[in-house]
């Protein structure tokens, strides 16, 4: 042990930073990537309960080693590069989807102490590194060399341009409200009780937010992307094995990844929901996680439920229905902060 | 050389590198996506001078919706390389002096002058401060001193999006829409009639 320490001092600094950051960042991506594993197995548990099934249970006790036995056989199967692909593209696709994902999480803190990276532009950060993830889906679409995943990637990058305005208005009501784009900040600004938190105020934003945050992931009923009635699978349909699996944990992360924000934003962060004595005494890590997978389970519940949107539906609710309901509701808070006695409601 | 020297050369040498390969690699495709890759390049370099919100934009816009809308066109364009390739020689003189001009403007923009050692410590001083904050400093800039510029600005955008769909929009008598107000309105008797009947005629 002496040894160890020993060795540590004679690093330089800068390589004792980098590795201290290194082992922070397998802190973060290693729950990441188990909690993305179990998120499919809760979903097949989930759906199959709704749809009066019991879904898997035969892997393991009542099913948990699924996911495990899943990663596994994604593993050992061949990718099959189909002819005349372009090679370098066909398999730099899955891993650009995968990475956007994966980086946003440099900034998103899990209670006030616990983050990797506390950065005052943390929000436009995350904004700006989610949007990098449609590459991953045109790209994978165009090197495929094939009609039906070049019509699903066209599908995705309309689509998600589409519904990023409309996520980034919401934002812009957030940031008005709280006047900061530090994620730790705008947590810590709704402390105390649910009444503080700001799906109150802002509550056609968090609707907003929250459905363009399922068309921005692809899932249902926003899936026209991977569309199996019409297109096959959508821009995946030629890849298998590892690659493929690249595209469902880029899938999920991204799930947990637009669940956490909106917990973050729009549910208190870290805070219980009553600033009072049975429910200050859970930790607050927790707190977050239960959020996370409230909202989670809605993905899940909407999955089940709805039939998928046809697509010129979805382009009209995005441009007509939630890009105005933003703007309308920016435009009232403007007017209610700066012309009415009102201003609390929205600003603190 | 520190270890924000290492930084800076890598991001510069892949700049100068996919730049090179944007103008020169023949898969327009694959010049887009290099052109993704040099602003990303660019960003970090601005990140490293601590012009954080300029580095994010540049990827949020550019990066994220400019190329990707871009990169659709292009992916769905059959691009002749033959013919573009045609009048190289023809266009070579013309092409030259433009980008003599556009080298001579940006050395009069961003020249020595500009970063004459007195002119950066101002800026300087101000980076170090252990508040400081990019986004911040120009939001106030932008919406004080900078106001009306910044909304002339945002008013000459928004009439181009508009020329933009008054020009491109036709009205074509015969194409089928649905009106969804109208698709809400209807009710069951609306579109049938319930007819009584018997099961069977009369013996």
């Amino acid at each position: 042990m002496s040894e160890l320490t020993a060795l540590w001092g004679n690093l330089p600094v800068w390589s004792q930073l980098l590795l201290w950051d290194l082992v922070k960042i397998v802190a973060i991506v290693g729950p990441l990537m188990l909690s993305v594993a179990y998120l499919t197995f809760a979903e097949r548990k989930v759906i199959g309960y709704m749809q009066v099934r019991i879904g898997p249970n035969r892997v393991g006790p009542r099913g948990w080693l699924q996911p495990i036995a899943d990663g596994v056989k994604l593993l050992l199967k061949e990718i099959i590069v189909p002819s005349g692909a372009n090679k370098a593209l066909f398999i730099g696709a899955p891993v650009l989807a995968l990475l956007p994902a994966l980086v946003a999480w440099a900034v998103v803190p899990f209670t006030s102490t616990l983050v990797l990276a506390n950065v005052n532009a943390g929000l436009l950060f995350v904004l700006a590194v989610t949007s990098m993830g449609v590459y991953g889906v045109v790209i994978a679409g165009w090197a495929s060399n094939s009609k039906y995943a070049f019509l699903g990637s066209l599908r995705s990058a309309a689509q998600i341009v589409a519904y990023e305005i409309a996520m980034g208005f919401a934002l812009v009501g957030v940031l008005m409200s709280v006047g900061t784009l530090n994620l730790r900040q705008i947590a810590l600004d709704q402390a105390g009780g649910f009444w503080h938190w700001l799906f109150l105020p802002l509550f056609p934003l968090f609707l907003v937010y929250f459905i363009s945050g399922v068309a921005e992931t692809n899932r249902a009923p926003f899936d026209v992307a991977e569309g199996e009635s019409e297109i096959v699978a959508g821009f995946h349909v030629e890849y298998s094995g590892m690659t493929f699996a690249l595209f469902f944990l880029a899938e999920y992360a991204n799930m947990i990844l637009l669940s956490a924000l909106t917990a973050i934003l729009f549910l208190g962060g870290w805070f219980p929901p009553f600033d009072f004595a049975p429910f200050t005494w859970v930790p607050p890590l927790v707190w977050f996680l239960l959020k996370v997978s409230v909202i989670l389970f809605l993905y899940l519940w909407l999955r089940a439920t709805f039939p998928r949107y046809r697509y010129d539906q979805i382009m009209r609710l995005g441009w007509k229905v939630l890009i105005p309901v933003t703007l309308v509701w920016i435009g009232v808070m403007g007017l209610v902060i700066f012309f009415t006695p009102w201003a609390f409601l929205f600003y603190r | 050389m520190t270890f924000e020297d290492a930084v800076f050369t890598f991001f510069a040498a892949v700049l100068l590198g996919s730049a090179a390969m944007v103008v020169t690699i023949r898969n327009p495709v694959k010049s887009a996506l290099f052109l993704v890759l040099a602003f990303v390049s660019a960003a970090c370099l601005w990140m490293l001078l601590k012009a954080e919100f300029l580095a994010i934009v540049l990827v949020l816009v550019y990066v994220g919706a400019v190329m990707v809308l871009f990169l659709f066109v292009v992916m769905m364009i059959d691009v002749n390389l033959a013919v573009l390739r045609q009048g190289f020689a023809d266009y070579l003189p013309v092409g030259g002096l433009v980008a003599v001009l556009m080298v001579a403007e940006i050395a009069l923009a961003v020249g020595p002058k500009q970063f004459a050692a007195g002119r950066l410590a101002h800026a300087a001083a101000h980076v170090a401060h252990p508040h400081y904050s990019n986004t911040r400093a120009l939001g106030i800039l932008l919406y004080t001193t900078y106001v009306y510029p910044f909304e002339i600005a945002a008013v000459i955008l928004l009439v181009a999006i508009i020329a933009a769909i008054a020009l491109t929009m036709r009205r074509r008598p015969d194409t089928k829409y649905q009106d969804p107000a109208r698709q809400v309105e209807v009710r069951a008797q609306d579109r049938m009639r319930i007819v009584k009947m018997r099961t069977e005629p009369k013996a």
